[in-house]
Parts: C-alpha cells; structure tokens; sequence
C-alpha cells in the first residue's frame, strides 16, 4: 500500500499527511492503513467508537508509537514524523492535550504556563533563564482559558475542568503549528463543554487543530469537517450532517 | 553572574540554615585549638571529627536528594559516588607517605609492595599533585555517572528498575575494589595517611580546618543545589518527577535534564566522600556496600525528601542516633532502631522532620517566581 505513492513528499500540501499508517499491538491491529489529510489552518474532528484508533493515531502522530507500516509527513511533507521522539516533534511545532487532564500538580497555574510557554528547552539555557515579558504573555493566556484568578494556585487544586482549560493554555502558550486535543470535554458539565467549544473554535482561527471525540453535540458545536474512524481507518468523511447520516456510520454507533 | 544567581536562591531558612553551617565553621574549631583542655567550652578533637563526618553524610545526603526529591530519581547507589571521590583523595593521601611507609618505597604504596608489583600502575599517576587528585574527586563521580545516566535515562529505564541497577553499579564496584589486582589496596582500601597538602592529618588542627571546610563545603552544596532547583530547569526537573511524559511532550528532552541533575549530584557526592576520608583515616570497598547506599535514602526520608536542608538535617539526625545506638549494649539493636525509625516517619512525617517546621505562605517574588514549596514536594518514593 505504501509502495502506490512514490514520492508523497513532491504529492502533499498539506500540515499533516498520513498514509497507509499500520500499528499492532500482539496481533491487534489498532490503525489499518489509515489515511487521513489535514490542510494548513483547518479545524478537524476526529470521532469513533472505542477503540477505533483515535488516541493511537494520536500517539502515532506525537512520536509515542512508531507505525510498523506507513507515512507520517508534516508541513508540506517535509518532515518524516515516524523518525522523530516525542521532543524534537513537539519542537518542530505539534502540541497534545491529553485525554486525562496531566498538568503539573505541584506547580503553580502559572509556572504551568511558563514550562509550555514556547522557548529554549536546553538544560544550560533554563539553568540561567530570567524573565523577559513571559509574565505578561502567561497572563494573556491566563485571560484566555478564564484562570486568571488561580494563577497563584497549585494547579493539583483546580478542578477537573479547570485542569482540561490550563491543558489548554498550555497547548496555547506552546504556540504549535498542530494542535492535538484528545476528549476536551470528557467529564464536564454542560456549560463547561460550550465555554470549551468556543475556546477550541477561537484557538482555531490561528492554529490547526484536530480534535478527538466521542461526543457528537460537541462535534455539532465546533461546526466542522468531520472524519470518523473504525477498527482503525476512516469509515467516513464530510460534514456532521453528511456524517450522521451515513448508513454505515450509524451502525457502527449504534451496534450492529 | 553566577555568584549573584547562586546567593538569590536561598530563602530565609536557607540563610539560617547558612547562618548555622557558618557560625559552627568558625566557633567549632576555635573552641577546640585556641581553648584549653580544661575548660567546660573545649570541644574535643574526637566530637570535631565526628562532626565533620556528619557534615560529610550531611552533603552526600543532600545530593541525593537533588535527584530523588526534585527529580524523582531514587538512586540506591549514591555510596558509588561518595565513595569514588574517597578513593581518589585516598590515592592523593597514599602518595603522601613516601619514604614513611613500611617498605620504605617513595613511589609505591606498602599494599602494592606487599603484593610484590614493581610499578605504579599508569591509574595511580599524578596523584602526588593535589589538584589534580581535586580534579578526580569531582571529575570521576561525574564522568561515572553521566555515562551511566546518559544510557540509562535515554533508554527510559524508570522507577525501581533504574534503582535497581544503581544499586548493581555500586555492587559490581565493590567487587572491583575488593579485588587486590584491581589496585586500590583491595579488602584494606587505603589507610595509615600521614600529610594533606604537608600538614598532618592527625594534628587537632588538620581536623579542625577539615571540619570548617566540611561546613563549607555543605553550605556551597546547598547554594547550588538550592540555585538549581529554583531555576526554570528546577522547574522543569520537578515536572519530569511529576509527570515525566507530559514534559517530553512539551518538546523537553527528559534525559538531558535528569543526566545533567544526576552528574551534578555525583560530583557533590564524590566532594562529600573526598572530605570524609581524611577525617575518618580509611577509604575501603565496604563503603560500596549496597546497604550504606540505601542508608542514604533513609537519612533523606527521615529529614524530609525535596527539602535539601531536611535531607541534610536527617543525615545528621540519623548518623548522631547511631553514634549513640553503637556504643554499647544497645549495639546489636541499631539495625532495628534504624528500621523503626524508618516506619515511624514514613507513617507519621511523610513530610520528614523537616515538614514538622510550620508551613510558610509561599513567597513570591516580583518576577512571579515562587519559592520552593517543601511541603508538596515530599511525596512517597515511586
């Protein structure tokens, strides 16, 4: 399958290319020849049932499983991701918001911000880093994610939702050219999912974000082109209505 | 720029725990030289040396604790390092002795005469010259342990496998060092010294500057120590012991960070172990035994791990109880009392008897860094 593109890096334009991605695990195969295109500056959702490859494609995209078939080329097809690790990928510009909200627990609101905020990240250079106007970028973004009152806070004494906002701040204050947001709203409140909505959807206007859920009125909400996967590749593609109204579509949701 | 970075870091406990480490520098060998035996304020040679020797425990404690607490690296195999940087100032002490030596030999070691070797083995050259034997103690630690650190923490060995084979390196060593061919005097390891830098290693005064030093040494430890953890890289370091993924996912490169903290830390250790041998007159391979390693984590956890001071407060607390708990019949108990004291805190001092100090409010500076906070950095080993 991979052997049909010759040489995708001349054939792509796109931010993030797959191609063909293959993973097992013992025998399970979690990605089948998945292929999926996302365009500079576009917002996409990612939905499917349990286990139909979403968060391993994320892994997969982010350095943290290596594909045992299959591309995986960034920005125009000029970067390879399959070999890269997880830092130089977030280096070159690919930021994850987990599916369980990690934050640093022990550190402040704040200093949470600054560890994302983008910038060196050699030993040498943090040893000796002093403050230059990072105090009043991580305040904008504190304004932006509404945790500005919490910034003195140890971030393990937010709540559930707050931790998912700072995760989200954080992805901002890393300013990547690819966001990946793995359940934003997993676990909150119906209010909190349309704050988040608005939220993703203005982060969107300067980044590219894929986001993965479950939960179709969020999808609704974001308002965009939809890709839907199972048993590890994409079962459909189009926009949500298209999407809901795909015969295989609901089948694979509501149980065969 | 340094010097200005490494005295902002210290808050104020860190000036009093300063304050204290000075103030003993200075009286502890005044009021053994230039007062007289008689007096009730005389502090004799043998408690100086002993001190000193708590304070030698007192900075390879801390040094631990810079990887274990800040970082989560809970190295079992510190004594590796302490014990290395002894060795090399036991080798600049053995070639001290000269002509004074059993056989006589200006060159060679009596161990090495006794095993009938006609040279200096080309390992044991230049350790006539003091600065380079300084150069070793903090130069072979650290070599040691970056080596170490650079394969073990970039193939992401974690947790109680990396302890575990922390606690293989300082085994495999002991038997290196227990072996006569391998040349360090084997199962006797290096003793009967006579001058450090020509003055006598047994004079009263010799021991009184060594103690000074040794304070000085733990007060500079703990300023770096101290800079670093509040640094960003401080920052970053306690977030690799949180949530080591999360931080490899922010574009950190986790293993550069806990290999730098981990060199650091053995070079502190290796400084530690260099003072401690010509107060105690011995270097032999028994201070690689696993169990003195682990003793360590234990002086850590007793005065509060992520604290630095409370990891340098234990070393003294544990190692005074024991001075005590060996004398005499409660000998054979020490073990024991070691045990519980070990249970006890963890029960009831997660926080160590460092964490019994009342909470401060966390101080901030203008710049919107914060100081350390002891309290929520102790948390149970992984």
């Amino acid at each position: 399958m991979t052997a049909a593109v010759t040489n995708p890096r001349e054939t792509t334009r796109s931010l993030l290319y797959l191609n063909g991605v293959t993973v097992s695990f013992d025998g399970f195969q979690a990605l089948s020849n998945l292929s999926l295109d996302i365009a500079h500056g576009e917002m996409r959702a990612i939905i499917g049932p349990n286990g139909a490859g979403k968060t391993t494609m994320m892994d997969v995209v982010t350095g943290k499983t290596r594909p045992d078939a299959g591309e995986v080329l960034f920005d125009n097809g000029s970067v390879d991701l399959t070999t890269k690790d997880e830092a130089a990928i977030a280096e070159l510009g690919i930021g994850r918001k987990f599916q369980k909200p990690t934050v640093f627990d022990n550190h402040t609101v704040e200093d949470n911000v600054l560890l994302a905020l983008k910038g060196d990240r050699r030993v040498r250079r943090n040893l000796f880093w002093r403050p230059n106007g990072d105090a009043e970028r991580i305040g904008e973004i504190l304004e932006t994610i509404g945790l500005e009152r919490h910034r003195q806070r140890l971030a393990g004494a937010l709540s559930h939702g707050q931790k998912q906002w700072l995760e989200v701040g954080m992805l901002i204050a890393q300013d990547p050219k690819l966001l990946l947001v793995d359940e934003p709203v997993a676990g909150m409140t119906d209010a909190e999912t349309m704050t988040t909505a608005e939220l993703l959807k203005d982060i969107a206007k300067g980044h590219t974000v894929i986001v993965v859920e479950h939960d179709m009125e969020f999808v609704r909400m974001l308002g965009v082109k939809v890709t839907v996967l199972h048993e590890g590749s994409v079962l459909a593609e189009g926009s949500i209505d298209e999407v809901s109204a795909n015969e295989r579509v609901v089948e694979v949701y509501l149980g065969r | 720029m340094i010097t200005r970075r490494l005295l902002e870091a210290p808050d104020g406990r860190g000036w009093i725990f300063l304050g204290i480490l000075a103030a003993a520098a200075v009286a502890v060998p005044c009021l053994n030289v230039f007062v007289p035996p008689s007096s009730p304020f005389h502090v004799s040679t043998t408690t100086v040396a002993l001190w000193g020797k708590y304070l030698c425990f007192a900075l390879l404690a801390l040094s631990l604790d810079l990887v274990w607490g800040y970082c989560g690296i809970l190295s079992l195999g510190h004594g590796a390092f302490f014990a290395l940087g002894g060795y090399a100032m036991g080798m600049y002490l053995m070639r001290q002795i000269g002509t004074r030596g059993g056989y006589a030999h200006p060159m060679l070691p009596d161990f090495m005469m006794f095993l009938n070797w006609k040279e200096l083995p080309w390992y044991w050259y230049g350790f006539n010259h003091f600065p380079y034997a300084a150069f070793m103690i903090v130069a072979v630690p650290g070599v040691l342990a970056f080596v170490f650190g650079w394969f073990a923490f970039r193939s992401r060995v974690t947790g109680v496998y990396l302890s575990i084979i922390t606690q293989a390196l300082t085994f495999a060593l002991m038997l290196g060092f227990f072996r006569n061919d391998f040349g360090f005097g084997g199962n006797n390891g290096l003793t009967d010294f006579y001058d450090l830098l020509g003055f006598s290693v047994r004079a009263p005064e010799t021991r009184a500057v060594l103690f000074a030093l040794s304070a000085v040494a733990l007060g500079l430890g703990y300023l770096i120590a101290q800079a670093v953890v509040r640094s960003k890289a401080g920052k970053v370091l306690m977030a690799v012991r949180d949530e080591e993924s999360r931080t490899r996912f922010l574009g950190y490169r986790v293993e550069h960070y806990k290999t730098f903290v981990f060199t650091l830390s053995a070079c502190m250790a290796g400084v530690a172990g260099a003072l401690y041998v010509p107060q105690v007159g011995i270097i032999n391979p028994s201070e690689f035994a696993p169990a003195n390693s682990i003793e360590v984590v234990i002086w850590v956890a007793v005065g509060g791990r992520g604290t630095l001071i409370g990891a340098a407060l234990g070393a003294v607390i544990v190692n005074y109880l024991k001075t005590i708990f060996t004398i005499g019949l409660l000998a054979p108990y020490w073990l024991f009392v070691l045990g519980a004291i070990f249970v006890l805190v963890t029960i009831f001092l997660p926080r160590g008897v460092f964490g019994l100090l009342p909470k401060r409010a966390p101080r901030s500076d203008p710049n919107g860094a914060q100081a350390p906070r002891a309290a929520t950095a102790a948390q149970p080993a992984e």
